[in-house]
């Protein structure tokens, strides 16, 4: 059934690289420009799905050896974890700080907890994502 | 706060356990967790002294200020007798299941998890004084009890008990949780000492009567009165450290707890009287009765407990009538208050030594079963005499405590003879009767457990190992225990004085201004009264009839199973399951296209339905912007694509044309400036097309199973329905705006407050995190759901039962 399907594996190596880095962009560019975790965990996802797509799930298993049940409950537990920290220093649940720092290299940035929870976002949706793609893909 | 910290110290060690039981392998998990009550004892014994005086400590932590409700740790002398039950009976049963639980076979870390859960809400049962975390901690004994039963979960018998105990004591906690809302209603506070203050008030309420049976059947499920009681054999099933400590020693005692700390506010009623009194005499008659019936050691005690419980819970009844006498503190009435937390001291004492044995006999003889046990004495004469000053204790013999408190307990219902209202001039002399048969009975059973098991004939051949006495260490708590038992004939009022008045004046603080108030003194002889004469007469009808027990002991089987509580319970589960089962085939057929239809009717219904009654449809295209040639070639080529999803003969042919709905729909996204939106559905679209590829091959094809597409007419009514209200929504929402926009706040704030640029995402993380926070973990859940359907379903050849 697979036949070797050189032009588009040449691509997709390439390709992958792309969407793997816009993606990274995309979530980190997400509080000020469109994007944030979800699209960015989805693009990430779509990225895999291609490798997925003109390899197999075999190849791609073996180069990236996540488990992706675990990766879920990381980004959850990210998520959880910014949101109950602001609890011990006396404020309530879910609030966020943030700052402007001259970072050298990239000038002024904002740095914002929102981002550490977005980053659980981000892992979530990788995490759910490729868990139903690998184990509807695998299931005989 | 700290005070209410130390509630929290059980919950927060178990938090360590598993990591210390799997790091440090061969010491004994519990000799660590021993360490939590054993430090809570000596807390709690910092506080005898002054609350021996009178003082009662309040300490307040605030859980949700917002609804007013807070954990607050109230020690008056009730709550603090039962704290130093909770932790110095923990302490021993601790110890004691060091020995009893195996270090290598067992689940060290699930049992002493649980345990030390259970310590934390039992105290804070007795300590709450917030009716809310009351109810909270309750239903947490339920839960650890649950889960405690249970722990031998491969056992059918033990998940059967389990569930039994649950459903009983939930159920009934429940109807608590509503007494408990209906008294805040009438008295408008959660407090229970503001509502003790304003007691009087409550009286003439409506809802009075109401609250009051509630409440009593929390306190009676949970304390397994009759007709109740039936989940308490059942939980045998837990260890026989759990069975000593939760089952007979403390939890149970919470039903208890409950009466007497709402006996202030609730004895001036009839009912009330009535209630606690009555069901307390025939769950005692009831359980001694049939605690004879029981051929299983724990099975006795099962029912030994059962029956001391309406001991005590009759006493309490018996409590509520001093309420009713003037001067009541003077005259014969005043005993029954003190006689039950006297009881509840002494049961505890010979009770929990008892079941100790009982444990004890199963685990060096391999067997519980009474006509298997005999001649035991000669083997493991330690264990017989604990065993022996344990049940002399039960059946009321001197020297040991339970005589003092059985002659006070008789001294109570013949009071009851004595008083005027209520009915009981005429009903009255019932009850001391019944409690003299019940005492017979008592007396037997007590004889019945350690005569069998120790003495008569010995037969190796019937025991699976051979029997040898215990371990010193799995002795010691039985022993402590046992001491007690002695120690407190000699020295009652001791007792008396540091513990039984506080808890006195905490259930009739009307009656006294302060422990040293209570004037009774507690002597093993006070001279030749009615009380004596009954003992004697127990005494010899006793031997009597267990000297002839064998003869009629057979009688019992008379009694048809079919008539029994447990088997309308077991009738009443079945008939649930089935019954229920059958409703909801009704309607879960497992086909998508049923669900479709409820879930858009019902949207259809509701959505359509608001529209209606809130006169909230209007047209206006007023603002509309220009529409555009290419928008409508885009409508178009949406509408082929819906078309030819549906109509495609081949599921490729479906996929392709849903596929190039969702890229059009983000094609509109990016004209009407929406580039999150457009980004996020551009991505999905691409995603899911990819996993319908993938699960291409396992869907069935399409008109091989399916017959003909009939025209359905609700199917079509369903479908242009939500037609409609899609149509009819967007044209409102663009119309008005009855609500002010919530735009333009974000607008403002989004740079000042959230630190942001981008809405859309703010929104996501910080506006309305929580939403996020709650989908990103649907997600997970959907996400470990299809992980699990698919890859840890079950082979064919495997049973579906997981029983061993």
């Amino acid at each position: 059934m697979k036949t070797n399907d050189v032009i588009l594996q040449f691509t997709a190596k390439i390709v992958f690289f792309i969407i793997f880095f816009f993606s990274i962009h995309i979530f980190m560019a997400g509080h000020y420009t469109p994007g944030g975790g979800f699209v960015g965990g989805l693009l990430t996802s779509s990225a895999i799905v291609l490798l997925v797509l003109a390899f197999d799930l075999k190849t791609v298993r073996t180069v990236l050896p996540f488990n992706y049940t675990y990766l879920t409950a990381t980004g959850l537990l990210l998520a959880l974890s910014t949101a109950a920290f602001p609890m011990f220093l006396g404020e309530p649940f879910f609030t966020h700080f943030f700052d402007y720092f001259d970072l050298p290299l990239l000038g002024k940035q904002s740095l914002h907890t929102a981002m550490l929870f977005d980053g659980g976002v981000y892992l979530v949706v990788v995490g759910v994502t490729m868990t139903i793609i690998q184990t509807i893909g695998e299931d005989e | 706060m700290l005070q209410v910290l130390y509630i929290f110290i059980p919950m927060l060690a178990a938090i360590l356990v598993p990591f210390l039981y799997k790091s440090i392998k061969n010491i004994h998990t519990g000799w660590f967790v021993l360490a939590v009550p054993a430090t809570l004892v000596i807390i709690y014994a910092s506080y005898i002294a002054k609350v021996a005086k009178g003082e009662v400590f309040q300490a307040e932590l605030p859980w949700i200020p917002s609804l007013d409700i807070s954990v607050v740790s109230y020690l008056d002398g009730l709550s603090l007798l039962f704290s130093l039950l909770i932790t110095g009976i923990g302490s021993l049963v601790v110890l004691y299941s060091i020995f009893y639980l195996d270090k290598h076979k067992e689940k060290l870390h699930n049992f002493y998890v649980y345990l030390l859960l259970f310590m934390s809400a039992m105290l804070g049962v007795v300590q709450s004084d917030h009716l809310i975390t009351l109810y909270f901690f309750w239903e947490l004994t339920s839960i650890s009890s649950f889960l405690l039963i249970g722990y031998w979960y491969t056992r059918d018998a033990s998940r059967f008990g389990a569930l039994k105990s649950m459903m009983i004591t939930v159920g009934g906690g429940l109807m608590m949780l509503g007494g408990f809302i209906l008294l805040s209603i009438m008295g408008g506070t959660y407090s229970i000492r503001e509502l003790i203050v304003i007691a009087p008030d409550l009286v003439g309420h409506p809802l009075f009567t109401w609250s009051l049976v509630l409440l009593l059947l929390g306190a009676f499920t949970k304390s397994a009165q009759f007709p109740f009681y039936i989940w308490l054999p059942d939980a045998m099933e837990a260890p026989t450290p759990v069975s000593a400590y939760l089952h007979s020693a403390t939890m149970v005692k919470a039903g208890l707890y409950l009466v007497a700390r709402f006996t202030p506010i609730f004895a001036v009623s009839e009912l009330w009287v009535w209630l606690v009194t009555g069901v307390g005499l025939l769950t005692l008659f009831w359980g001694s009765f049939f605690a004879l019936k029981q051929t299983d050691l724990k099975g006795i005690l099962a029912f030994s407990t059962v029956s001391q419980l309406g001991l005590i819970m009759s006493l309490l009844g018996g409590g509520a009538v001093a309420f009713h006498v003037n001067g009541a503190a003077d005259l014969v009435f005043k005993f029954a208050a003190f006689a039950a937390i006297f009881h509840l001291i002494n049961h505890a004492t010979f009770k929990g030594s008892l079941f100790m044995i009982a444990g004890i006999i199963d685990h060096e003889t391999g067997t519980r079963d009474i006509r298997k046990l005999g001649g035991l004495m000669s083997i493991m004469p330690l264990s017989f005499t604990v065993a022996a000053i344990g049940s002399f204790s039960m059946a009321g013999l001197p020297p040991f405590n339970g005589f003092l408190s059985k002659e006070m307990f008789l001294s109570a219902m013949l009071a009851l003879n004595e008083f005027e209202l209520f009915g009981f001039d005429t009903w009255g002399a019932l009850f001391p009767i019944v409690a003299w048969i019940a005492s017979i009975f008592t007396f037997i059973y007590s004889f019945y457990f350690v005569f069998r098991t120790f003495a008569g004939q010995y037969k190796p051949e019937q025991f699976p190992r051979k029997p040898h006495e215990a371990p010193i260490g799995m002795l010691i708590s039985p022993m402590i225990l046992a001491a007690f038992v002695v120690i407190i004939f000699f020295i009652p009022n001791l007792i008396g004085d540091t513990f039984v008045k506080p808890a006195v004046q905490a259930i009739q603080p009307f009656l006294y201004d302060s422990p040293s108030a209570i004037d009774i003194h507690v002597s093993a002889w006070h001279g030749l009264q009615p009380e004596l004469f009954m003992t004697i007469g127990i005494v010899i009808i006793g031997v009597l009839l267990f000297v002839a027990l064998p003869k009629w002991q057979g009688l019992y089987n008379l009694f048809p199973r079919s008539l029994t509580f447990n088997n309308a319970y077991d009738k009443i589960m079945q008939g649930l399951d089935v019954g229920l089962y059958r409703i909801s085939r009704l309607y879960m057929t497992g086909s998508m296209r049923h669900y479709l239809l409820y879930m858009f009717s019902g949207i259809v219904a509701i959505v359509l339905g608001t529209l209606f009654v809130k006169d909230a449809f209007s047209i206006s295209f007023e603002g509309a912007a220009p529409i555009r040639s290419y928008q409508i070639i885009l409508i178009i080529v949406l509408v082929i694509g819906t078309a030819t999803t549906i109509l495609a003969k081949s599921r490729l042919t479906a996929i392709i044309g849903l596929g190039s709905v969702g890229y059009t729909v983000a094609l509109f996204f990016v004209i009407f400036n929406a580039p999150d939106l457009a980004l996020t559905q551009l991505v999905i679209e691409t995603i899911s097309v990819a996993l319908f590829l993938l699960a291409f091959y396992h869907l069935p094809k399409l008109g091989k199973r399916e017959e003909r597409m009939r025209f359905q007419l609700n199917r079509a009514i369903i479908s242009i329905a939500v037609g409609v209200m899609v149509t009819l929504i967007a044209l409102s929402a663009h119309s008005q705006k009855l609500i002010p926009s919530i735009s333009k706040y974000y607008k403002e704030t989004v740079y000042s407050l959230a630190g942001g640029g981008n809405i859309v995402n703010v929104i996501l993380v910080d506006y309305r995190g929580f939403d996020t926070l709650f989908e990103i973990t649907v997600l997970s859940i959907a996400g470990m759901a299809i992980l699990a359907m698919i890859k840890l379903r079950m082979n064919r050849k495997e049973k579906a039962h997981e029983n061993k």
